[in-house]
């Protein structure tokens, strides 16, 4: 298993906490990360994605299981076995970039050199070429405070590939920037993960930065993991209706399943273009993308239109279907009146189960942790 | 402190072509009344010190500056001042830290308990160790000399060291405050990335911590070492029985040996420069070493800072914080609640010499119930008059910002930094006839006087940091709305700023209730204040007395310390 350079099995975090008693932020997470991957963990506030990743790096025991890095264990719950985060040659970023204010940007990056007790020159040449790396060249004198936050970042990450560290964790390093600078900020991180090739775990709650830089990404909630996968997986086949509405725009369908028919909920009358699937209950969910749904004036589900709204790239109608309205979006050069006749097709859908609303009511009462 | 969205708010009355409003009138006042206040008193002290009848005469100033036994006061001041620092920082920073960082248990309660020292006048406490520790007849010299057959007193509280130890069990909070403050807003991750960068525990506290809460130590420190160089209570207590003098005692004996005199008063202002020379020092290095950098070290992700485990040590450090605690909290009240039971001073503490007496002797005593009645009226007017006084310096610095706006500033401020003996000189120059023949000397108005310009930089800050808050939008809706300039600022700007008026007053009203430095220099022969009172029954050796008056002063304090706290528990943000 030389290839899986981070591993977690069964790790579980429990926190007791005086309003809500015991809560468990990370339930049994079993995760194999790849050399040289760009792994992301993805999820909404409170899914246990910030919880593992300072696991991993040391700043949280665990309740059970353990953890490995590079093929050494550093945390075992079993045999009490804990290794501090400064022994276990991580790089990291933080959300709040983390610079030290009271340091200039040379002193910020050599101070994991200092640490070292590597020889002076060495530090000299190794900042330089960090700070070459995050394009912070001839700024060594400057301190922070002179620095907007995108270059605050940069110190952060100069500081983190300065050790040249196999493994390099980042939490939500972008959420503090503006969106612009966000999107380069992130080719740059792939830039640098690709020349030094470290592995690198990406925490953010953004899905459209985690499709575009990871290789694999992992989706949690509420402590559970849904889904490991590609980008392209999650995506197109997500296993269930969370990953499927956390990931892009979605659209469900409440149907019933009736001799060999599918009928939306509310019209029994009317069955919809849809082959039912192999495993199949008498109620279920069809979920699909609003771009992914053909509007037309000849085929599929006959309808009206009931709104439509100019969006910049797309136009949006919501068509009735059965009692449910259905959001469906098309280019501009698809046009239809409200009011209009039309018909529906489904090019691509998902089929889950009906699931109680329960959840829903555990996840908001998480938000108050 | 700019915020970038605030702007002036214009005098519409003044587009409209009415060239006297109410903006104009307010920032009038506000002139005049801190010329007055505050600016007449110091220039009346440098004014005498440097002109006698009209001419410049630097003989008086030579004579005073060179006399050797103010050369000595000087250099006490100085010791006990940068001693004080050095101590009570280390000891602040120390507790800082292990409530701060550490998983001591008890954190709450301790931080409180932490906190009382603040609360009361340091010279109670110079009182109660004074007849614990004092070289003859302190309770526990006479224990230890009995218990081991010593010849002499093997601790002696009326010495330097005294002092300093005294100064710091009541100075300490001020580092302590500071420093857990901004180790609660300091982000948690600046720590951790350091401990990534593989640094050890260790390493962080010396390489990132101790650095970046260094402007709260400073700040802490600095305020530590003015205070105490203007400090008058402990040293005069602990001091003149041994001829230990520090420059605010010696400005009073100079005084009280006057008797009133001009020429003991010029004396003291003589004096007084020597004392704003030594504190103008410290604050030249505060403005350095403040300037040199605060760190925006606020987190930006809520997050509980690791708390580093203490392990072996916990229970050690624990223990040794509760001694800490009941030596410098505990004992000290305890001993003046026993000290004002006893029937004579020097009695051994035991049950059958306790006695309500004192405190029965207290309330027939026209002088001790007068000093009361003072306390409470002066505090009480210098509270409200400056409460409302703070608030309108706020509104016309913060709001109508005229031409001259940094002077405003300056004066309310500048009496916070000025020691207190040296107002009070300054005060007896301006108001004992020598302007315009008004003379309030030896009457209750000038003690008045000198608490206004002491603390109405208190209410002023209280107002300014709330108005600051209150958006200049809401006052300009409230115009949309009809209402006239008036009644907007009735209607909504008081009313919004009303939870930190009420701190402002309390903020007065309690260092006033305890005052002692500036008073004993102003009291006539009615005009006692409180503490004037517990130091004159001091002195003329009436020790019971004396604590049982200071025992029901802790009462005094300790209650209206607890209606503060209920008043801003449930305090309104703006």
């Amino acid at each position: 298993m030389a290839e899986d350079q981070i591993i977690l099995k069964h790790v579980t975090k429990r926190f007791t906490t005086k309003t809500l008693g015991t809560v468990t932020a990370v339930n049994d997470f079993n995760l194999n990360i790849h050399e040289g991957e760009c792994f992301s963990f993805l999820g909404p506030s409170g899914c246990g994605k910030t919880t593992t990743l300072r696991m991993i790096a040391g700043f949280e025991d665990l309740s059970e299981g353990e953890i490995h890095l590079c093929g050494q264990p550093v945390s075992i719950k079993e045999k009490n076995l804990y290794v501090p985060p400064e022994r276990r040659g991580l790089g990291m970023v933080f959300q709040a970039f983390a610079v030290w204010p009271h340091m200039n940007i040379f002193d910020n990056v050599a101070f994991p050199l200092q640490i070292k007790k590597v020889p002076h020159d060495e530090i000299k040449k190794r900042v330089k070429e960090a700070l070459h790396h995050t394009s912070l060249d001839g700024m060594e004198d400057v301190y922070p405070s002179d620095l907007s936050g995108g270059q605050q970042q940069r110190i952060a990450l100069a500081r983190a590939i300065v050790t040249n560290p196999k493994v390099m964790l980042l939490d939500e390093p972008l959420s503090n920037l503006d969106p612009k600078l966000r999107e380069s900020m992130r080719f740059e991180i792939k830039a640098l993960q690709r020349k030094f090739g470290f592995t690198v775990i990406f925490v953010t709650h953004d899905q459209s930065e985690a499709m575009a830089i990871s290789d694999r990404m992992m989706v949690c909630d509420m402590g559970n993991i849904m889904q490991i996968d590609t980008p392209s997986n999650l995506y197109n086949k997500p296993v269930n209706r969370f990953v499927h509405n956390f990931l892009g725009q979605s659209t469900f369908l409440h149907v019933v399943l009736d001799h060999g028919q599918v009928y939306a909920r509310g019209d029994m009358q009317n069955p919809l273009p849809l082959t039912i699937p192999e495993k199949a209950d008498k109620e279920m969910v069809v979920a699909t993308r609003p771009n992914a749904i053909d509007l037309n004036r000849d085929h599929g589900f006959k309808t009206h239109i009931y709104s439509r709204v100019f969006l910049t790239d797309t136009a949006e109608y919501l068509v009735p279907i059965g009692d449910q309205l259905l959001k469906i979006q098309t280019p501009h050069r698809i046009t239809f009146a409200k009011g209009e006749e039309c018909y529906v097709d489904f090019t691509h859908v998902m089929w889950y189960p009906e699931e109680d609303e329960s959840a829903e009511a555990e996840r908001a009462k998480r938000q108050l942790v | 402190m700019n915020i970038g969205k605030s702007r002036k708010t214009s005098d519409l009355a003044a587009l409209d072509g009415a060239t006297f409003g109410l903006d104009k009138a307010m920032t009038l006042v506000s002139f005049v009344l801190l010329f007055v206040i505050v600016f007449i008193p110091i220039f009346m002290i440098v004014y005498n010190a440097f002109f006698f009848e009209g001419r410049f005469d630097i003989e008086m100033f030579q004579n005073v500056v060179f006399s050797k036994d103010n050369v000595d006061a000087m250099t006490n001041t100085v010791i006990i001042g940068v001693a004080v620092t050095f101590f009570g920082t280390v000891v602040g920073l120390f507790y800082a830290w292990l409530l701060g960082r550490s998983d001591i248990p008890c954190k709450g309660l301790m931080r409180a308990l932490f906190m009382i020292p603040y609360m009361f006048p340091p010279f109670f406490g110079a009182m109660a160790w004074d007849m614990l520790l004092s070289g003859r007849g302190g309770y526990v010299n006479t224990w230890l000399m009995n218990a081991f057959n010593l010849e002499t007193a093997p601790l002696n509280i009326n010495s330097l060291w005294g002092i300093i130890f005294v100064e710091v069990s009541y100075y300490f909070p001020f580092v302590f405050m500071q420093v857990v403050s901004a180790l609660e807003r300091m982000d948690p991750t600046l720590e951790e990335s350091a401990r990534i960068a593989g640094a050890t525990q260790g390493t962080v506290i010396r390489k990132i911590t101790i650095p970046l809460v260094t402007p709260a130590i400073s700040a802490g420190a600095l305020l530590i070492l003015i205070s105490s160089l203007a400090h008058f209570g402990v040293p005069a207590i602990l001091g003149f029985s041994k001829q230990i003098y520090t420059l605010p005692t010696v400005i009073y004996a100079c005084i009280d040996r006057a008797g009133g005199s001009f020429e003991g008063i010029r004396q003291g202002a003589a004096l007084s420069i020597l004392l704003v020379f030594v504190v103008a020092m410290a604050l030249i290095l505060q403005k350095i070493v403040l300037s040199s950098g605060s760190f925006d070290i606020i987190k930006g992700k809520s997050m509980r800072p690791t708390l580093i485990k203490l392990r072996g040590a916990k229970y050690p450090l624990l223990f040794l914080s509760v001694i800490t605690l009941i030596v410098i909290v505990l004992v000290p009240l305890i001993m003046i609640f026993l000290e004002g039971l006893v029937k004579a001073y020097g009695l051994p503490l035991i049950p059958e010499n306790f006695t309500m007496e004192n405190f029965r002797n207290l309330a027939t005593s026209k002088a001790t119930m007068d000093s009361i009645r003072n306390s409470l009226f002066l505090s009480i007017s210098a509270g409200v008059i400056c409460m409302f006084l703070g608030v309108m310096v706020a509104y016309v610095v913060i709001k109508i910002k005229p031409k001259g706006k940094e002077i405003l500033e300056m004066l309310s401020v500048l009496p916070y930094s000025i020691p207190g003996t040296v107002l009070a000189i300054g005060v007896i120059l301006a108001w004992s006839g020598a302007l315009w023949g008004i003379s309030l000397y030896n009457t209750i108005w000038i003690i008045l006087v000198a608490y206004m310009a002491r603390y109405l930089s208190f209410s002023m800050k209280s107002a300014s940091a709330s108005l600051q808050q209150v958006h200049p939008s809401l006052e300009e809706a409230a115009r949309a709305c009809g209402a006239s300039h008036t009644e907007s600022l009735k209607d909504v700007t008081l009313p919004l700023i009303r939870p930190a008026m009420v701190a402002g007053f309390f903020l007065i009203f309690l260092p006033s209730m305890r005052e002692l430095t500036t008073s004993i220099l102003l009291y006539g022969p009615y005009t006692r204040t409180l503490g004037v009172q517990i130091f004159a029954l001091r002195d003329s050796g009436q020790i019971p007395q004396a604590s049982a008056l200071a025992a029901i002063a802790i009462l005094i304090i300790i209650v209206c310390n607890f209606i503060v706290t209920q008043i801003t528990k449930d305090r309104k943000g703006v």
